[in-house]
């Protein structure tokens, strides 16, 4: 049995390491995203209904029919999203991804990622930075504002640019940065600066005028979190294909919709094992407590799934001034994911961990034998809509969440006559 | 060797299990290790079980 098992999870493994995600350009939602329109909304995490969603993605859900010019109001963006005329989906149901909330829209640009290895997309909407955000469930009028110069502007200019540039290898990129102190996840400061130096001169070739050229380059520049929305792709194009990897017990998807924790195995294809979401122990911004918190929300964890963010936390030390702890935690927590993952990486390396790969395919055996759960680090959405981030901390999924995936995987075998 | 004369030499002591122990050591200036141990599946039978069925027949 455990020949056929290592055989399976040597497969999942090797398409993770084989994994050539590259951003070859950028699109519409509605243009490029399977199954997109007008009527449907994406979502972070594990499918979810109106009546069960969280306050920041309530909020995100608000904001996103305003920006769609489906309401004019957050009460008629309510009456709507509750009427029953608006779809709910995952992101990860439509080769998507999205951070906090992870709500897209038909009209949001998304960048979009290949894995060339393996031929198949991801997509991601652009970051719109920090503070009052929609992906942390802001919905203001200056959230409206900025999505719709994202759209309007940016898009136009980062498309082009794309053109011009060609494609652009981010396992390459995310290596380059894991050696530069960011993990992927919470750090982006390298990435997104590698990111910025490699489409300088794309941007200027555009046809734009100069001032909305340097607009664009500012906003890049200003928002350290714009390759997050590059890293996460990447992570979800290099995965999915592991979701058809038959008799593994590899996990390939974990997020959260602020609701509930949900991961996906391989052998188990597209199943969800959901528990309720944490509250997450981190640092609060001035003025708020984790009384303020929502639970635990994001696709942004494909990053821990795919062996960086969290798991590369060791090669990140300067992260702990922003989700707490000290250097030594951050080694600490590197070094134990290698207890619960099969393989480490071969292109993601890390300096402080005297180069040793990043813990890479984790094992819902190895998760529930040890009673180690995967290490995430995350922002923190205040709970109510409408209000934005208050903070960021360390958080590990439900144990209950890999209880049930492992209890479904023995069932499964048994059926198929490969148990006793 | 005897095992009395084990009582003579400098203690090497690796502790597995209940930490008080270890911290019983230091407290008295022992130096020992603490193994960061638990049983399989954290005690929990029904997933041991679950986990030992995938372990036969190999």
């Amino acid at each position: 049995m455990e020949d056929l098992i290592t055989t399976a999870n040597r497969k999942a493994l090797e398409i993770i390491q084989n994994g050539q995600p590259t951003l070859i350009g950028l699109s519409t939602a509605a243009e490029a995203i399977p199954g997109m329109h007008k009527h449907l909304i994406l979502h972070a995490g594990p499918p979810i209904k109106w009546s069960r969603m969280s306050g920041p993605l309530r909020g995100a859900v608000i904001g996103g029919l305003i920006y769609e010019g489906l309401a004019s109001t957050p009460e008629e963006a309510m009456e709507l999203a509750s009427s029953g005329k608006i779809e709910f989906d995952p992101c990860h149901h439509h080769d998507a991804v999205g951070p906090m909330a992870g709500v897209v829209t038909a009209s949001m640009p998304v960048w979009v990622v290949e894995n060339l290895a393996y031929g198949n997309k991801a997509y991601c909407t652009i970051n719109e930075g920090l503070g009052k955000v929609l992906r942390m469930g802001a919905f203001s009028e200056e959230v409206i504002v900025r999505l719709r110069w994202i759209e309007k502007t940016m898009y136009p200019i980062l498309k082009e640019a794309m053109q011009i540039h060609g494609p652009l290898d981010l396992r390459n990129l995310i290596a380059q940065a894991l050696q530069m102190g960011d993990e992927c996840h919470n750090r982006n400061k390298a990435t997104t600066s590698l990111f910025i130096r490699e489409m300088m001169t794309s941007i200027m070739k555009t046809s734009a005028t100069q001032e909305d050229k340097l607009a664009v380059l500012d906003f890049l520049n200003s928002n350290d979190h714009t390759a997050l929305n590059l890293s996460m792709p990447a992570c979800k194009a290099i995965l999915e294909p592991v979701g058809q990897v038959k008799h593994s017990t590899i996990v390939y998807t974990m997020a959260r919709n602020g609701t509930e924790f949900g991961i996906r195995v391989a052998a188990l294809g597209k199943k969800w094992f959901t528990a309720p979401a944490a509250i997450i122990d981190g640092l609060y911004f001035p003025g708020f407590t984790m009384k303020d918190a929502n639970p635990d929300i994001g696709d942004s964890c494909i990053t821990e799934t795919a062996g960086i963010g969290g798991f590369a936390m060791a090669t990140a030390p300067a992260i702990v001034q922003f989700v707490g702890g000290t250097p030594a935690d951050a080694v600490n927590y590197t070094t134990t994911m290698y207890e619960i993952t099969t393989e480490e990486h071969q292109v993601y390396k890390m300096p402080a961990m005297n180069f040793r790969g990043t813990a890479t395919g984790i094992d819902i055996r190895k998760v529930i034998e040890t009673q180690i759960l995967p290490v995430i680090n995350t922002g923190i959405a205040h709970k109510d809509p409408g209000v934005g981030q208050v903070g960021a901390g360390v958080v590990r999924p439900p144990m209950a969440c890999f209880e049930q995936a492992l209890e479904s995987y023995v069932n499964l075998l048994e059926d198929e006559g490969l148990l006793e | 060797m005897a095992v009395k004369d084990l009582f003579k030499q400098e203690l090497k002591i690796i502790n597995m299990g209940l930490e008080s122990f270890y911290k019983d050591l230091r407290s008295q200036n022992v130096s020992a290790v603490q193994v960061d141990w638990k049983p399989k599946a954290g005690g929990n039978t029904k997933m041991a079980s679950l986990l030992g069925k995938l372990k036969k027949n190999q």
